[in-house]
């Protein structure tokens, strides 16, 4: 199917494609439509999976904890504050090394309440032991969506997966969606520990410090071999369906001298910044980074940086522009943009970009501001 | 890249039309986007959704300031909402009205799309739905094809009355 | 009275303390499921007595899962095994902070949707995996490290609360009487959807007694009338038969409060009252078992 289509639709589509066994969700805005989505195709029968409406999103991601351990596949969603209410469970799943796959519909945290995107839901997760990944157009959210449930279920990663779609600019705008059927890219999911009544085990039991050191080794073992699955179902994806993504997504950025980085739709909003800064003479490229867990490392050696971040580590910086500082040499200027919903343009981005000062960071919008 | 503002009430409509005249515009093989403008809408109180077609792909999914065509669903936005802003002169109206309006410097088209929608008695919990008979319109300024709206809309709507608006507003609209 | 099978499911390496009610409740438990079981637990007693990694003192399997969550994880694991038509009983075993406190809206959510499946609350009054905090099950006059003075609040009735949700079968058990935990768990476990069994498990170390005592103070528990056995299948009430001859005459409430540290400094006043909560419960349940 081709048409146009909302970045929730896109991710609903993709999990009815991957044929998840269970779905145990909570409504929340902006992610709304998804929920509603997969309930209409499953009462309509176009989805096979039994559809749990649980009572809330801690619930939502036990209830999709119990049912992964059996061995099935099975998907959640949520957003903001119902992402906070799931922390716990967040840890846990990934804990217990369960492919759960949910798509988050990046969006602010209250107080005061705000329904408008925002990265700190998913980025105050960043330590649970969850793949996060960002896309930034419905069809990339789609064709995520279908690399997610493979790369959790890989038997060298058996992590949890959250794709992350900024709230109504992304899952509310309609744009061109291209549906193909999965086949067999996914696999049958063979969870190697799941529930065998023939073979008792006891699941996440009181564990002494001469072993838990270990079994959280083993998640962050994962997490690195993670890099390799993922470009290897990157590269199986774009030999069947012919799109292909990549940890990040560099945009004119072979002779750039100046990178914009940022991520989700910001991501992709800075590429038009980039036409417009090229047409002045400045040789700018932007990096959309996708893959935030794990970190996708891009190299800035060289180059000017400019890092927007959707978020905010309280009290120490952008969560973006920490990272990248940690991880790739580069004294970046650090704009605190699109916060809550914040408009932030092309335009504005073009701007952040000839007023950078290397080592700063600029809050948008905020008369005050200064150095860290 | 042609760059659509949607003025509306809620209720009206206008959000679906986004929607509608994106998928047209995909449908003539165009790339297309809606991007409704979400705040706390309720019944009644004004709203703005964009399109945009384009040739190529559309990275920009923030709010249309410098539209090329302006929609107002409601006329009586025209006296609380400044709905020329970014509308370069000479830039082009369609304007919901059953009479000729004049906009000093601008180029008005009219179109009775709520007398089509009370013709028709496509009406909703009391208001009249515009979100199919503005296709017509805008078909006949020539931003999509008649053919694409109309698949459009019968992709959506099962009932064959929305498809006639289109029509009928396509007939009536002087472009 | 079906005859109690002689597998043994609990092997004994728990680490439970000498005197613990809870693991005989669940050795009986088990013997009435069978293997074709997976335990539910959250945070409990049940954490630690079942073995530390790698050791396990339990012959099913056994999902540990965060405090709150036991019967969502359980909605969850249901619907999953009968998604792949898998019969397993999946059982929720939850002590009572799990079920009427942290773990109430799991609870009444999972029940709502009609889960199928078993939830047992072994109730001793008080968060006892932490050593003895007050619990919203923990009795009124009853001592604990967070009421020193003695708890000011009557217990929550949590049957009631559960009966709510109008389940086909809910009981109660104490693990003094364990055929009759073993007959109701069975037939629990023959009723499609939400089932629920509160079982009392007095506990030697939190309620100070000493740790031979812990049948005899399930007996006087139900003697006096703190506790009343019964089972509801599809709303019709039964008194089971222990709670039958103690209901027609039962013995003096300070038999059960006395041997029992926990309600030393216990007031008048509170006496009175867990007496009248008794008279209440009683007279309740013989009007609606006429």
């Amino acid at each position: 199917m081709h048409t146009i289509a909302t970045g929730n639709r896109g991710v609903a589509e993709a999990v009815r494609e991957a044929k998840p066994g269970v779905v145990a969700a909570y409504p929340i805005t902006p992610q709304t439509e998804i929920v509603e989505l997969i309930a209409q195709y499953v009462a309509q029968g176009t989805m096979q999976a039994t559809y749990i409406p649980v009572e809330s999103e801690h619930s939502a991601m036990a209830a999709c904890i119990g049912a992964s351990a059996t061995g099935i596949r099975t998907f959640t969603a949520t957003s903001s504050q119902g992402l906070l209410y799931m922390h716990e469970m967040l840890h846990w799943a990934a804990g217990a090394r369960l492919p759960i796959v949910m798509a988050n519909v990046n969006r602010a945290v209250a107080p005061p309440w705000n329904v408008w995107a925002d990265h700190t839901d998913a980025l105050s997760q960043r330590d649970t032991g969850w793949l996060q990944v960002y896309v930034a157009t419905a069809q990339e959210a789609y064709d995520t969506m279908l690399m997610a449930f493979r790369i959790a279920e890989h038997e060298d990663v058996l992590l949890p997966v959250m794709v992350n779609l900024d709230g109504f600019i992304l899952s509310h705008t309609m744009q061109p969606l291209e549906t193909t059927p999965a086949g067999d890219f996914i696999p049958p999911l063979s969870l190697p520990h799941a529930i065998d009544i023939k073979d008792p085990a006891a699941y996440s039991p009181l564990t002494g410090p001469e072993y838990y050191f270990g079994f959280r080794w083993e998640i962050e073992r994962s997490m690195r071999d993670a890099r390799q699955v993922i470009r290897e179902v990157e590269e199986a994806f774009a030999g069947k369906f012919g799109r292909r993504y990549g940890p990040v997504e560099e945009y004119r950025t072979e002779d750039a001298e100046v990178v914009i980085v940022a991520m989700g739709t910001l991501g992709r909003e800075a590429q038009v910044a980039v036409d417009r800064l090229r047409q002045e003479g400045i040789p700018a490229g932007a990096v959309r980074l996708r893959w935030f867990r794990p970190f996708a490392r891009p190299d800035l050696a060289g180059r000017e940086v400019v890092v927007i971040d959707r978020d905010y580590s309280f009290g120490f910086g952008g969560v973006l522009a920490h990272s990248l500082r940690a991880t790739t040499p580069c004294n970046p200027y650090s704009v605190i943009a699109g916060l809550g919903g914040q408009e932030v343009t092309y335009a504005d981005i073009a701007q952040f970009v000839r007023q950078r000062k290397p080592g700063e960071e600029f809050w948008f919008g905020v008369e005050s501001h200064g150095d860290v | 890249m042609f760059e659509i503002r949607i003025h509306s009430r809620g209720g009206q409509g206008g959000v679906t039309a986004a929607r509608l005249i994106a998928l047209a515009a995909f449908y003539d093989g165009k790339q297309a986007t809606a991007t409704p403008f979400y705040g706390a809408e309720r019944r009644g109180a004004p709203i703005v959704a964009f399109v945009r077609i384009c040739d190529t792909a559309i990275r920009t999914c923030c709010q249309v300031k410098e539209p090329d065509l302006v929609v107002v669903l409601d006329p009586t936005l025209l006296s609380t909402v400044n709905v020329l802003k970014g509308l370069a002169p000479g830039g082009t109206v369609l304007l919901n009205s059953p009479h000729p309006v004049a906009l000093d410097g601008f180029r008005v088209v009219t179109a009775d799309l709520t007398g089509i929608a009370l013709v028709l008695d496509l009406v909703i919990a009391g208001s009249p739905l515009l979100d199919t008979s503005v296709l017509g319109g805008l078909a006949k300024i020539g931003v999509i094809t008649l053919d694409s709206a109309k698949r459009a809309i019968a992709e959506n709507f099962t009932d064959p009355r929305n498809v006639a608006a289109a029509e009928k507003a396509y007939a009536e609209v002087a472009a | 009275m079906a005859e109690i099978p002689k597998e043994e499911y609990i092997l004994p390496t728990t680490s439970a303390c000498a005197g613990c009610s809870s693991s005989l409740c669940l050795r009986y438990i088990l013997k009435a499921s069978g293997p074709d079981t997976v335990l539910v637990i959250p945070a409990c007693c049940t954490s630690v007595i079942q073995g530390m990694y790698p050791r396990t003192a339990v012959n099913v399997p056994v999902y540990n899962i965060a405090f709150a969550a036991a019967a969502a994880c359980a909605s969850g694991m249901s619907a999953a095994f009968r998604a792949l038509g898998k019969k397993t009983n999946v059982i929720v075993y939850a002590g009572d902070g799990g079920t009427v406190d942290i773990g109430l809206q799991s609870l009444s959510g999972a029940f709502e949707r009609e889960t199928d499946f078993l939830y047992l609350c072994y109730d001793n009054e008080a968060y006892g995996n932490t050593g003895m905090q007050r619990s919203g099950a923990t009795p009124v006059g009853a001592r604990t490290t967070t009421t020193p003075a003695g708890k000011a609040h009557s217990r929550k009735d949590i049957e009631q609360i559960v009966e709510a949700h109008r389940p086909p079968y809910l009981a109660t058990a104490c693990s003094a009487y364990p055929t009759d935990l073993f007959s109701k768990v069975k037939k629990a476990l023959t009723l499609p959807g939400s089932t629920f069994i509160h079982i009392l498990a007095p506990c030697p170390t939190g309620w100070k007694f000493p740790p031979g005592k812990t049948i005899e103070m399930g007996k006087l528990a139900v003697k006096t009338g703190m506790w009343v056995l019964y089972e509801r299948e599809y709303g019709k009430l039964a008194i089971s038969a222990p709670s039958k001859a103690a209901m027609a005459t039962p013995l003096p409430l300070a038999d059960y409060l006395s041997p029992q540290g926990r309600f030393k400094g216990i007031t008048p006043d509170q006496v009175q009252e867990l007496e009248r909560e008794i008279a209440a419960r009683r007279e309740r349940l013989l009007r609606e078992a006429a």
